[in-house]
């Protein structure tokens, strides 16, 4: 059984930036995009650096896939598939992510 | 086996560089080195000894250093000197009472400075120029002087009446020849010259023979002349020459010339076949070459023979390009068309104060010679030409206009040079060197230098070296793609030009004007830096807070673990008990660990998101403010304690300290800028290894510039002297914004400096003499920025909506339960991570 549940405001996400959430345990880093509103979410553990931290990262863009930027090795990853770009070994965790009106909602297993 | 002992006597900069020569020689373990000197230091720079003057000291214009020497096993006595050979039994005895053995022994005695015989020339105050020991002579007897005569125009002669005039002293000039420099300089050039060095208050006495040095009336000596006049002064320079030191060689009989110098042949032997001689104690073909680079080849010729190997001395070539009382002045080849049939091009420029002479064939199809007077631009380019002998272009005269309209220079590029082309006389770098280097992968002048050494002597070769840098990268199909990243096709200079002329205030307005795409972690740290620089708006405001890192984001420095550092600002490192106290409260109920940093302040570890403002705000409310050690931005103005408390100091170099930091805080650049003031020359601060180093003097501040710490340690540049405080603060303004224009992403001003085209000079000019009329603008931008200022803490803290960011969830009160800590030396360190594979991560690191 899985609901969508809501984690925040759209505008506690400022366009181009990530925020972390905590759904069933997981730590979660949503992004919106700055120029379509679209929202990524991944897991927030940086595999590479070992710290919570992907939610501080810059989002952009690299050849056409939207990443984020480890804030601490600077590995792209891509927020689509979660992959790292540099080091595709490493595969982040995606989570389905949405609007409900004015908020963003994670989809949790409780 | 029995090593093979060399000797070498003298420890200039020759014997130095033969010493060099013989190390990288692949036989070196077959060889035991020794060397003499009788100067108390090991080699130093004599070239740039007036450099000694502006602040330069004995270290810095040493080529070699003890440890050096140690290392590579070569033996060195020093404030000894060589007394007498024995040559049967291939021994030298020393003036101390040493006796060494050798099997072969290098000469390399060098000069020493001609004193006519004037009656009275050997009184007290009466010098020469030659060594460090001597320059410091010439400063002991400038304190009790307030006029001094240089006697001799040559090139020493002028580069000492230099010294003296930075001394402060009243200087004049006095020559026995109708012109100045009368070997490298035809009329033309020698008058130009005499007249700008007349200009800055230096006085030129031409055709004057000194009879004898008498007490004077006004000043403590009077010189009369053969014409009936005389001059009256405190003290006197003799610069009328040099003469080979050829003394030892006379004594144990090998063959000098008639009028001395050593007589070697082209592997530099003497007639003694196990002795040699290199520089300027050496007589080849009938000459003496006065000039660093000839000595050189000498030394790498008489290494080769000694090894087996066939390079010979061939001679060289006598062309100079130097800057003398700061004016620039360049001789190549037969500068007096001496040559039969020689034709000649002049330009004269009385207003721009410029005078060009080429000297051609009788075919008018080769480069002879030329006088550069004002403008040496062309020096490289004519040099190149004659050396490798190559064809003149149609209009030789071409080559010594200016280009009224801008464009390149015509003649000849630098393709046409052969490879063998020595760019560099200074290291004896070719053409082909550079090309390889560049083929390895060197794609700008800081990896040429760092790899071939080509333009860091005297650096006259810079310009010609960066032409065929460039040269080579385009030939190579490097298409130097200078773009920020693949969102923006322009560089960090273009596009700070851009913001600031288009007035655009956020990155959105930029992307959608000049950029494509999302921009990524490399475009938007820096434009989000650019506009800071220019605007200085809050960073975290919403069309910004996207474009910082993440360290300006959260305004602390983010750890391994995820947490962050705090530092506050503790201006020029003084802080009072109190607030030190306040500091040990917070990081103790935090529990964070504390340490000392480089910068004189200090650094709290480990705080989480959520507890940043719970501690920044008791740190604003005692008083704090943000240290801005997040940012590339200035970051701290080290100070010693300066005249307040020290012995010695000679300004209150902390006041200023705290002044400048205040002034410039939290000025946004494209890379960090550290600071130091130090408040006298003992430079407790450490001031030279900084971007900006100030050093208080007797009278006033030095400001030097472009130092630099860290991974590649560079020493500062001596930017300006004996400033008043006011005009320091305008060069400095002036300094940060043309670098906050011009550098690129994270350059820091070592790296700008070095790749500046021009330099140093280039830099004086602008800054000080205003050369592009940019000064005003460059202040006043300065002071928006300073307008603007905020703590950005402090700001933070007033809004309850920026602080919502400030918590590890979006949507819960706890904290990242990643986080594991342990204790080291009483305080909270992050649990070491389990062993990551290894990963190369340092290329994405900048």
């Amino acid at each position: 059984m899985s609901n969508w549940i809501d984690v925040c405001h759209r505008n506690d996400v400022v366009a181009g930036t990530g925020v972390c959430a905590l759904v069933d345990n997981e730590q979660v880093a949503i992004f919106r995009c700055r120029s379509t509103d679209e929202l990524y979410a991944v897991s927030n553990y940086d595999p590479i650096g070992q710290a919570n931290v992907l939610s501080r990262g810059i989002m952009g863009c690299v050849a056409g896939q939207v990443v984020v930027a480890s804030p601490l090795y600077k590995q792209h990853f891509c927020l689509d598939t979660g992959s790292c770009l540099q080091l595709p070994q490493y595969k982040l965790k995606t989570y389905p992510v949405r609007y409900a009106g004015e908020q963003i909602q994670l989809l949790s297993a409780a | 086996m029995q090593k093979t002992s060399i000797l070498v006597v003298g420890n200039g900069m020759v014997g130095h560089k033969f010493i060099d020569n013989m190390l990288a020689q692949s036989k070196i373990d077959q060889f035991d080195l020794m060397t003499f000197s009788e100067e108390s230091r090991l080699a130093y720079d004599r070239v740039q000894l007036s450099a000694y003057f502006s602040g330069k000291t004995a270290e810095d214009l040493a080529l070699t250093d003890e440890s050096y020497y140690q290392q590579h096993g070569v033996k060195f006595l020093l404030s000894d000197k060589v007394t007498d050979i024995d040559c049967d039994g291939h021994l030298v005895m020393t003036a101390s009472g040493q006796q060494v053995r050798y099997d072969k022994l290098v000469l390399a005695t060098g000069s020493y400075p001609f004193v006519p015989p004037i009656p009275g020339g050997d009184a007290e105050h009466c010098l020469v120029y030659r060594t460090i020991d001597d320059l410091e002579a010439i400063t002991e007897s400038s304190c009790h002087s307030d006029k001094g005569v240089v006697i001799g125009g040559g090139l020493l002669g002028l580069e000492a009446a230099n010294a003296l005039k930075n001394l402060g002293l009243e200087t004049h000039v006095v020559e026995f020849a109708p012109r100045l420099m009368a070997v490298q300089l035809d009329e033309g050039g020698a008058n130009l010259l005499r007249h700008q060095i007349e200009d800055l208050g230096v006085s030129v006495h031409t055709e004057k023979a000194t009879t004898e040095i008498v007490a004077g009336s006004q000043s403590r000596y009077r010189l009369n002349f053969a014409d009936g006049s005389h001059l009256e002064t405190d003290m006197i320079v003799f610069s009328a020459g040099i003469r080979p030191q050829d003394e030892l060689a006379r004594q144990c009989g090998i063959t000098v010339g008639e009028r001395g110098g050593i007589v070697i042949n082209d592997t530099c032997q003497t007639s003694d076949e196990d002795i040699y001689a290199i520089g300027e104690c050496a007589l080849w073909q009938g000459r003496i070459f006065g000039l660093v680079a000839p000595g050189y080849a000498m030394a790498a010729a008489a290494a080769s023979h000694i090894c087996g190997e066939s390079q010979q001395f061939t001679g060289a070539d006598m062309s100079t390009k130097l800057k003398l009382l700061g004016l620039d002045v360049a001789s190549i080849g037969d500068a007096h068309g001496q040559t039969p049939g020689a034709q000649s091009y002049t330009f004269h420029d009385e207003v721009a104060q410029v005078y060009k002479r080429l000297i051609v064939n009788e075919a008018g199809d080769r480069v002879l010679g030329a006088v550069l007077v004002g403008d040496v631009d062309a020096y490289g380019q004519l040099l190149q030409m004659m050396l490798n002998d190559m064809p003149l272009p149609d209009h030789p005269s071409a080559l010594i206009l200016p280009n009224v309209d801008g464009e390149a220079s015509q003649g000849v590029g630098v393709e046409a040079l052969p490879e063998s082309a020595q760019l560099c006389s200074c290291f004896d770098v070719t053409k082909g060197d550079i090309v390889a280097a560049v083929a390895d992968g060197a794609t700008d002048m800081a990896a040429i230098k760092s790899c071939t050494k080509a333009s860091t002597g005297c650096g006259g070769c810079s310009a010609l070296v960066k032409q065929v840098m460039d040269c080579e990268l385009a030939a190579l199909g490097h298409e130097v793609d200078n773009s920020l990243c693949e969102h923006f096709a322009y560089t960090r200079p273009e596009l700070a030009d851009i913001v600031r002329i288009k007035k655009i205030k956020t990155f959105d307005e930029l992307l959608a004007s000049h950029g494509k795409g999302l921009g990524c972690e490399v475009c938007k740290p820096t434009i989000g830096s650019i506009l800071a620089s220019f605007w200085n708006d809050y960073v975290l405001e919403e069309p910004h807070i996207g474009l910082q890192d993440t360290n300006d984001v959260y305004l602390g420095n983010m750890q391994k673990d995820g947490t962050y550092s705090v530092v506050p600002r503790i201006a020029g490192g003084e802080v009072t008990p109190d607030k030190l106290i306040v500091l040990g409260e917070v990081a103790k109920d935090f529990d964070l660990y504390t340490k000392i940093t480089g910068g004189q302040r200090i650094d709290l570890f480990g705080a989480q998101l959520h507890e940043l403002p719970q501690i920044w705000r008791r740190l604003v409310d005692a008083g704090f403010e943000t240290g801005h050690a997040y940012g590339k931005s200035v970051r701290t103005v080290k100070s010693c304690v300066g005249d307040s408390w020290c012995r010695y100091g000679v300004n209150d170099s902390l006041g200023f300290a705290i002044n400048i930091e205040n002034r410039y805080k939290g000025l946004r650049s494209p890379h960090k800028l550290k600071f130091a003031v130090s408040g006298c020359t003992r430079e407790c601060a450490e001031a030279q290894s900084k971007d900006v180093g100030i050093i208080a003097t007797e009278n006033g501040w030095n400001l030097y510039v472009g130092g630099n710490g860290g991974m590649r340690p560079r020493h500062a540049d001596l930017f300006a002297s004996d400033l008043d405080d006011q005009t320091l603060i305008q060069y400095v303004d002036r300094f940060l914004m043309f670098y906050i224009r011009s550098a690129e992403r994270l350059q820091r001003t070592s790296v700008w400096l070095e790749n500046l085209p021009g330099g140093l000079d280039y830099l004086k000019e602008v800054v000080i003499d205003d050369k592009l009329g940019l000064a005003a603008e460059l202040e006043s931008e300065m002071a928006h920025c300073i307008a603007q200022y905020q703590c950005e803490w402090k700001t933070t803290l007033e809004s309850p909506e920026k602080l919502k960011r400030f918590q590890h969830f979006i949507n819960s009160e706890l904290g990242d339960d990643g986080l594991a800590f342990s204790r080291e030396r009483e305080q909270r360190v992050p649990r070491e991570k389990p062993q990551a594979e290894q990963i190369k991560i340092v290329e994405l690191v900048d």
